[in-house]
């Protein structure tokens, strides 16, 4: 696929020069949120299972690093991990319980899971409540050798840690794992009878997800200094799902495009209140009414046919 | 007086008042989700907005004009469900042959819509409904007042009415019929489609119902459903969605637990219910009245 191949050199170099045209604290909130909706899409788009809680990883993720960062004072490194590992733990029981029902009773108990750790945020004292974990400080990244008060210099960390998270989900996706993922999301019933152990995979391809979308919330509560309770909310929960929608379920590049669709969009009508809920609202109906596969989807649908044709 | 556990009675009494009319509320919205989810395969995320609909069309009735509370207790509910025949008759018809998840995307979305027009027009702050029957009685033991206790009533009156309608009534043994096989219902030559769309707006009066039966007890506000819904979900996969009574027991059996909780160990009475849903799942995972399907 060599024009698979131009497209993604295209956008890697855009990528490198992106932070001397745009402000880099957008573009590295955006990398996270990208991120997050590549680590939902994994679970959606090619497990067939819907989360409607992925904001639970995502926001506890953020306080996990921002308090091992603070109050215990340890280097982003270990905070970081901290937020994988927290997330992963969080995916391994909510995803042990959630996995045990099926089709659209697992996007309830999700979010259901997903409420209860948001009171959970609303209550524990070393999230901080309805203040939120503020003024996480930033940290030389390996030990000094990484300076990250400049943004354009932490733009990079986080580009690396995105490129990883992508790199480790089109790995997943194209090994036999993914396939067996694949064939569960298709035919959950052949692949059992073929002696797969489908509730394994899909526990496995959960805390794969839980644990990709920690690393997304990690990072941005390292770049944005804070942690706070919209980012465990359940609207948050709906805002990934929007994002993968946008861009296109089951496309891998889908949900990074999303991602920068919302995120751009949310910057742009910060002052309208209310009204980012409304339009986000009208984008899921137009969505689903009519273009259910996403922009990525819709065109590459729209490319081979251009392309039968001529 | 007798304290029981170190707890004034008051406190316990009025804690499991409050939990018998939260559960009263489950036990509504859970049953019209339920209703709903049996006949158009589709998670009526919509639910909570359109309980809040309800709520405040009462409100703005009682406040632009004049009409009392027991009017709006009629009225209400009919044009909120009027609202959701058009939204079934517009959008929701035109997904019922794609994935569960599209319909639960859409509705998801049409509350977001919904709920921030209100915010937008209205704030989010609350308004306060005069309660229609004020006063109380002192029982001896707590004070009752008198609207609480009318609607633990109200709700258990709609409730059954709903499980009569359904499970003993020409109607209901339709509707029945339509859930199991629609093709073969369709050949004796009853409207299908229409009886789905009659259900919709069953479902969805019934949750405008709830809300302004809640209008005098909580402030009425463009957000008072939100979290609502959530916990409705959770009690909706604990009973499981197979049984209409199974609705009605888990929604007041989950109040009153959350009451307890409340009295007892205060800190978890908001994710008691939760905490109820993954011992559900552990032990019974079709849930409590669910049949695995």
């Amino acid at each position: 696929m060599t024009t698979q191949r131009t497209v993604t050199l295209v956008l890697l170099a855009a990528a490198l020069v992106a932070p001397w045209f745009a402000y880099p604290v957008f573009l590295m909130t955006a990398l996270c949120f990208a991120l997050f909706a590549c680590a939902f899409n994994l679970l959606l788009g090619y497990v067939g299972l819907m989360s409607f809680g992925h904001a639970m990883f995502f926001g506890m993720a953020g306080y996990f690093y921002g308090h091992v960062v603070k109050a215990w004072n340890m280097p982003p490194e270990l905070g970081l991990l901290a937020g994988v590992a927290g997330a992963a733990a969080l995916g391994l029981v909510t995803g042990a319980l959630a996995i045990r029902r099926q089709g659209i009773y697992f996007a309830m108990i999700t979010l259901a899971f997903a409420q209860m750790v948001y009171f959970f945020c609303v209550q524990a004292p070393f999230t901080h409540g309805e203040d939120g974990l503020q003024g996480i400080p930033r940290k030389a990244l390996l030990g000094g050798l990484i300076p990250t008060k400049d943004d354009r210099v932490l733009y990079y960390v986080v580009l690396a840690i995105f490129l990883f998270g992508y790199a480790a989900i089109y790995r997943f996706i194209h090994s036999p794992f993914g396939q067996v993922l694949k064939a569960i999301r298709d035919n959950e019933q052949r692949a059992v009878s073929l002696g797969y152990e489908a509730d394994r995979y899909k526990l496995l391809a959960f805390v794969l997800s839980a644990a990709l979308a920690g690393l997304a919330g990690a990072t941005k509560a390292m770049v944005l200094q804070f942690a706070t309770l919209t980012d465990v909310s359940a609207a948050m929960s709906g805002e990934v799902v929007l994002m993968a929608l946008v861009g296109g379920l089951g496309t891998i590049i889908g949900p990074v495009v999303g991602a920068f669709i919302i995120i751009t969009m949310q910057n742009y009508l910060a002052a309208a209140g209310e009204f980012v809920l409304v339009i986000q609202g009208v984008i899921f109906v137009v969505i689903v009414m009519a273009f259910r596969k996403g922009l990525v989807g819709e065109l590459a649908d729209w490319w081979k046919s251009r392309r039968r044709a001529g | 007086m007798f304290e029981l556990l170190g707890i004034p009675p008051q406190a316990l009494f009025g804690q499991l008042l409050l939990g018998l009319i939260n559960g009263a509320f489950y036990a509504m919205l859970s049953l019209g989700l339920a209703v709903i989810f049996g006949m158009l395969n589709v998670i009526n995320f919509t639910h909570g907005a359109q309980y809040m609909m309800g709520a405040f069309a009462a409100w703005l009735m009682l406040t632009q004009l004049d009409i009392p509370f027991w009017a709006a207790l009629v009225l209400s509910p009919l044009i909120v469900g009027l609202f959701g025949i058009v939204l079934e008759k517009v959008m929701l018809k035109r997904i019922y042959h794609l994935d569960h998840l599209y319909g639960f995307l859409l509705t998801f979305g049409l509350a977001l819509i919904i709920e921030g027009l209100f915010q937008w027009k209205w704030g989010s702050s609350g308004a306060p409904y005069p309660s229609p029957i004020p006063g109380g009685t002192n029982l001896g033991f707590m004070f009752l007042p008198t609207y609480r206790g009318f609607v633990v009533v109200a709700a258990l009156v709609i409730c059954l009415a709903t499980w009569y309608g359904i499970e003993r009534t020409k109607f209901g043994a339709y509707l029945r019929a339509a859930t199991e096989n629609p093709t073969l219902v369709r050949a004796f030559g009853i409207n299908v489609p229409r009886l789905i769309t009659l259900t919709y707006g069953l479902g969805v009066g019934l949750a405008a119902l709830a809300g302004v039966l809640a209008a005098p007890i909580q402030q009425v506000s463009a957000l008072m459903g939100v979290n609502l819904v959530l916990v409705v979900f959770a009690v909706v996969v604990i009973g499981g969605m197979g049984s209409i009574m199974g609705s009605i027991v888990t929604g007041f059996g989950l109040g009153l637990v959350e009451g307890l909780t409340k009295v007892f160990y205060p800190p978890a009475s908001n994710t008691v219910i939760f905490v109820v849903m993954a011992l559900v799942l552990l032990i019974k995972p079709a849930g409590l009245f669910g049949q695995t399907k």
